[in-house]
Parts: C-alpha cells; structure tokens; sequence
C-alpha cells in the first residue's frame, strides 16, 4: 500500500517547523514517529499534503527530572521511555503503560508525544497521563503554553492543539512520598489495543489514607475518561478493598465503550471495573499500603 | 509531491537516490536497491517480516518512509553475512530449524542480532518479548526461540 503523494519538510528547527505549519496549516501534518500516521495514509483513512517531520529537530527526545516534575521530550519514543532508569525505579506507571504499547518493533519509532497527540481514546498514554495529572507544553507561532492534560483531549482524534502547534514536552509532577501508580490492560494479544484498561495513581498519609488519587480509562468512549466520582469514593478515605470495589464500581459507570471484535458493551464495562480494581491496589501496594 | 536526494548507508555501503516522498523504506530496499532479502507480509505494521536495522534498532520498515531514513544505517538479512560466513544467528537458526516457509526468517533473524547486540544473556521471557512483533505463519516459535538460544551462547563463547 502506498500513501497519496504529497510533500516533505524536515525543518532543523522548532521555529522553522512552526513557520512551515502556520504557511500551510490544514493542509499540512506533523509527522513524528508515523506510526499512526503512515498506516492512515497508507490505507487511504487519511490524507496530507504536507508532512512537517519533526524527527530532525535535535533536543526533543529526554527523559528527566528537573523543578518538580518529570519531563519527557516532545519526540521521546517509547523504547527510550522504557529504559529510562528514572522510569524504572520511580514512575512504573509509566514503565507499564510503555510496555504494552504496540510491540517492541513500533516502539523503537513510536514517541509519547504522537500517542497523546494523536488523540486516539484508544491509545494508552492519555489515560495514564490523566491518572498522573500530567502538562502538555506546545510551541506555536506565538510561542510556548502550557495544557493541562484535562483540557487537551477534546473529540475522537481532537485535541487542543492548533495546527500549528507542536507537542514539545509533558510534564507530570513528581508524586510525594507514599505514591504508586500501576497500568492494567486487558488485550487479545500483543500489539492489539485495549479491550479495556485502567490508570491509577494514589498517594497515601501514614494511616493509610488516600490523600491523592488518580483514576482514568482507555477506550472507554470517544476521548479518555477521567473517572471523578471514583477518585472522590477515595480520597481522605482508607485504602481498604470494600472502598476500592465501590469506586471501580463507579468508574464502569462513567464507561461508554464501544462494541466491536473486542466484545459487548457489557463485556467492555465489566472488564472496566476489574482492571480498575486491580490498577487502585497495585497502585495501593506501590505506594507503600497493604 | 517533492523528489528528494537522499544518501543512506546499506549494510555498509552508501547509496545516493533519488526518492518521491511517499516511498516506503522497504520498497526503496526492495525495488530500488534490489535487496528481496526483507520481506513484505501484512504491510499493515503487524507482522515484522520488513523488519530491518536503522541505526541499529529494529523497526518496520513499511512504516518508515525513505526519505525518514536519509543519513541513517540500514541494516538488512543480506549485511548479516560477513566474508562469506554467516552470522552465528543465521547458522543458529539453521542448525535449531529456526525456519519453516522462510517468510518471517529475515525478520526473526534481524530482532534476534538486535537483541543479542544488546544482551548477550536474554532469558526465554525476554526473547519471547523481544520476538513479540514478529509473526511466524507457520508457528515455529520454539524453535525459533532455541536458534536465538543457541546464537547467544555461541556469542557468550566468542
Ligand atoms: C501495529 C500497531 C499497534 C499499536 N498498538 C498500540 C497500542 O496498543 N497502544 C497505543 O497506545 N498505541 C498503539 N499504537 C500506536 C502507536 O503507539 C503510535 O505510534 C503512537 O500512538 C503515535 O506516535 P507517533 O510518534 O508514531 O506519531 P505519528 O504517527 O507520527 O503521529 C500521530 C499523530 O499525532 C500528530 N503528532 C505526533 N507528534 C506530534 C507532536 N510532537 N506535535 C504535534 N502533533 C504531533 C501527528 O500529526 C499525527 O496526527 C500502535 C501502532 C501500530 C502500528
Ligand atoms: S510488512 Fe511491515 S509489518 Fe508486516
Ligand atoms: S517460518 Fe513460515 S512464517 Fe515463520
């Protein structure tokens, strides 16, 4: 299969890449690591007239702890998530979620930024990224915002950046003492997308309280579900199991899959709450708890 | 639709082409370059038998456009030879029966070389792993998993 033709831009530089956006904007595409992208030109689902390559501006791929918050670079690929060793030792949220992301072939070109980018509600950063109340940063020709990460997902393949814009950075606050966070996935094999799955992050006082949590779903409606009324279930509250299936109970609700090869909306929900349980208590065991 | 030059190096000789800007790495290899060696089964970014070295990663090469790959190393099943011997992973595969129909071999082969440049002690867990975007139509996974085995511990002994 072979993409319609169109043309190619490799801009050196960030503002070069954004002057090339604003010149041809609709018409025009970021490409980062195309692995979303080129299959939808290949199969014709999509097209561009213009593809913006990122993947020669230098300084986009890192993975690093600076003021607060861990930083990922804009063009960070998947593979190079997954070794980082501040990501293995603090964030196995993240380490989670990487390592059932496609397989480890598309992982060597997928980068984090084009997953949350995307926009795809069946992708499975944007979930873990709400769970963690992750920051988008996005240069523009005006230059550089910041998008917390509940504002960025806004339809099926949507979000808020403009088309001229650029994803350079998320940003995810170092969680305190006392925090663990845990990515659960149910998928037919290796490389498919989720049937469901669930992100959740929770911090812990020393009674065994929930002082912070997070708690979000993959392919669960048409943009990721953050689901509130569980994390109010939760919080101030002690991280015991009877708590913790009341608010997965309450996460299935907010649930609006839908059915496909995959299974039944029913089947969708129900495996919804069960791998939201069992995200809160390994999120739980993480952090120190029971 | 731009035409772009571009020059790449290919199992360790440089090309300089001419490429439209939607031509996919593999057909480049493939039809321009006259390397069959790389395989195209499901073109869909699933199966793994296009899979090749870029500065020395493996990824698929009918997700990567040409023009992505300007400047870079490639490496296919065809540069795994060197003087005329095979590369302890070709002879592995050869000796375990690593292959059935041959079709996913050049692609088994490239991810194992890939993961054995990394970790010559990979666990049976870890090369299951490595091999998990790379698919045998025929099924021969044991014995592919016992090539790479045996290739890393001929590798331990060099
Ligand atoms: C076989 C297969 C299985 C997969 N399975 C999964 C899975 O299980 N889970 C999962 O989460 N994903 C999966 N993916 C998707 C994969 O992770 C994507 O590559 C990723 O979602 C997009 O990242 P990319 O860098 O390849 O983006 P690209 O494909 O280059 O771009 C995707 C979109 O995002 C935009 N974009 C990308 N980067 C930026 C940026 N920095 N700034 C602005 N816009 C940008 C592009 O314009 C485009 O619209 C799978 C892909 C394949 C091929
Ligand atoms: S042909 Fe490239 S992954 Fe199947
Ligand atoms: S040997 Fe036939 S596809 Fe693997």
């Amino acid at each position: 299969m072979i993409p319609s033709a169109f043309d190619y831009h490799a801009p050196a530089s960030i503002p070069e890449a954004i002057a090339l956006l604003s010149r041809f904007g609709e018409s025009a595409k970021v490409i980062s690591g195309g692995q979303s992208l080129l299959p939808l030109l290949k199969l014709r689902l999509g097209t561009a007239e213009h593809l913006v390559d990122i993947g020669r501006i230098a300084g986009l791929e890192y993975v690093r702890e600076e003021g607060g918050s861990l930083r990922i670079g804009g063009r960070t690929r998947e593979s190079v998530l997954e070794r980082s060793e501040i990501v293995q030792t603090r964030f196995p949220i993240l380490l989670d979620t990487a390592r059932v992301i496609a397989d480890p072939l598309v992982r060597n070109r997928a980068t984090v930024g084009g997953n949350l980018a995307h926009g795809d509600p069946a992708n499975d950063h944007p979930a873990t990224m709400l769970a963690l109340r992750a920051t988008v940063v996005a240069q523009g020709p005006n230059g550089e915002r910041t998008i917390p990460i509940d504002r960025f997902f806004t339809g099926l393949f949507a979000t808020a950046l403009a088309a001229d814009e650029i994803l350079t950075e998320i940003r995810i606050p170092v969680p305190p003492n006392r925090s663990g966070g845990a990515y659960m996935k149910l998928e037919r094999k290796v490389g498919d997308y989720a049937t469901a799955a669930a992100a959740a992050q929770v911090t812990l006082d020393g009674a065994g309280n929930f002082t912070e949590v997070g708690l979000a779903l993959t392919n669960a409606g048409p943009v990721p579900v953050r689901a509130s009324a569980a994390e109010d279930v939760l919080l101030g509250k002690r991280a015991d199991d009877a708590r913790i299936a009341e608010a997965a109970r309450r996460a299935a609700e907010v649930a609006s899959p839908t059915a496909d090869r995959r299974g039944s909306v029913e089947y969708k929900r129900e495996m919804a709450r069960v791998l939201a349980v069992r995200a809160l208590k390994k999120a739980v065991e993480r952090a120190g708890g029971r | 639709m731009s035409r772009h030059d571009i020059q790449l190096s290919v199992n360790g000789a440089t090309h300089r082409v001419q490429v439209e800007s939607r031509l996919l790495l593999v057909h480049l290899l493939r039809e321009n370059l006259r390397l069959t060696g790389t395989h195209i089964g499901c073109d869909t970014t699933h199966c793994g038998a296009c899979t090749v070295l870029l500065d020395g990663d493996p990824v698929k090469s009918c997700t990567v456009l040409a023009v992505q790959a300007e400047g870079s190393q490639i490496t296919t099943v065809e540069g795994l030879e060197q003087d005329g011997k095979l590369h302890p992973v070709q002879e592995a595969f050869w000796e375990n029966h690593g292959l059935q129909c041959g079709y996913c071999t050049p692609g088994m082969m490239i991810t194992g070389c890939a993961l054995l440049a990394r970790d010559k002690n990979p666990s049976e867990a870890q090369i299951r792993e490595a091999i998990s975007g790379n698919l045998c139509r025929c099924t021969g996974y044991s014995n592919i998993v016992k090539a790479i085995q045996s290739a890393a511990e001929h590798l331990r002994q060099q």
